[in-house]
């Protein structure tokens, strides 16, 4: 029974913050500025929750060459670069890893 | 304007499809997760379908693991959506066109990758039509995989128990790094990328994952402070 509960608090807490900008869409004009601040969302949240996934392996910072995660986002991140081809980042960047993971250490 | 809607339902699921991918090994891991974290089936699946929340359902999976009070177990889930108030407040002017009945739909299948998918088609044609269209073909999509993939999570981990520590979040790290890396096309956004990724690295030890919260808001205020258009307002100011 606590399980549905939680799952009911998390629909909530998570459709909350979903749905509350589209509802006051058309009633509340925003600001140039904001607007302009907004065009950086995709930017700033994903490399923060890519960079944290890859450097802090178990609570703790690693950016030795023993990070398999480390080693398959710089490739990625070449890969991106070069190409700007997502599927093929994608690929490669997990092909580098299992590499690095079963081969290498 | 006449739009094919079940063209634009298509190419949305299509362009949907490279993120799909790296999201499907994400939800076999989080179906694993849930069953040794000893929640039951039914409770693993009901996530994905109501909740379809990729890194809540983790992070609800894990705490509940740890044994985590349910108080703290909703604090955590409420902060790391935060950033889909973001991804709505950007999609506000789309939002406006359509009635309140198409906007829960809309917000309920909001995810990192539909709102990586739609914003780059609008950074293309912001009056793109039949967008509305698109923006489901591609939250249907990557619904439906969510859902397929969490149940192999829920079936296999019964049979693989240490599925969960083969590392597979890794996809999730090069899926975004496919999205931001060629979104990135001058200083200011290079700036922002750098210090969101530096900043979530160095504050990770954050109580309830604010650390990435504070991270995305720094990036976001220096973007913006170094955009040239923000820089031109505040010559003329």
């Amino acid at each position: 029974m606590t399980e549905w509960m939680l799952i009911a608090g998390m629909v909530f807490l998570t459709f909350g913050p979903r749905y509350l900008p589209f509802s006051l869409a058309g009633k509340v004009v925003l600001p140039p500025l904001i607007l302009r601040a907004l065009n950086y969302v995709p930017i700033a949240v994903l490399s923060a929750i890519a960079a944290q996934t890859t450097l802090v392996r178990d609570q703790k910072i690693d950016m030795t060459l023993d990070n398999p995660y480390l080693i398959a986002a710089v490739a990625a991140c070449m890969v991106a670069y070069y190409t700007r081809h997502l599927f093929l980042t994608i690929a490669l960047g997990m092909v580098t890893f299992a590499l690095v993971k079963w081969l290498w250490l | 304007m006449q739009v094919n809607s079940s063209r634009q339902i298509l190419m949305g699921a299509r362009d949907t499809l490279p993120l799909i991918f790296a999201a499907i090994p994400f939800g076999v891991i989080y179906g694993a997760l849930a069953i040794s974290s000893g929640l039951s089936e039914s409770i693993a699946l009901a996530m994905s379908l109501f909740v379809f929340a990729g890194a809540s359902q983790f992070i609800a999976v894990s705490l509940i693991a740890s044994t985590a009070a349910i108080p703290v177990i909703l604090i955590t889930v409420f902060i790391v959506n935060l950033r889909h108030m973001l991804y709505a407040a950007s999609l506000m002017p789309q939002a406006s066109k359509v009635s309140k009945w198409i906007r829960i739909p809309m917000a309920f299948w909001l995810t990192d990758e539909t709102f990586a998918v739609v914003s780059n088609r609008l950074n293309q044609d912001a009056e793109a039509p039949g967008f509305l269209w698109y923006y489901f073909g591609s939250a249907i999509a990557m619904y439906s995989f969510w859902i397929i993939s969490t149940w192999t999570g829920i079936t296999l981990g019964q049979h693989i128990p240490d599925m969960a520590s083969w590392g597979l979040d890794v996809a999730l790290v090069v899926a975004f790094i496919g999205i931001v890396v060629p979104a990135l096309k001058n200083r200011s956004h290079w700036a922002c990328a750098l210090t969101g990724a530096v900043t979530a690295v160095l504050c990770h030890d954050w109580p309830h994952q604010t650390g990435l919260l504070f991270a995305s808001l720094l990036a976001i205020t220096l973007g913006v402070f170094l955009d040239r258009n923000t820089l031109k307002e505040l010559r003329h100011d």
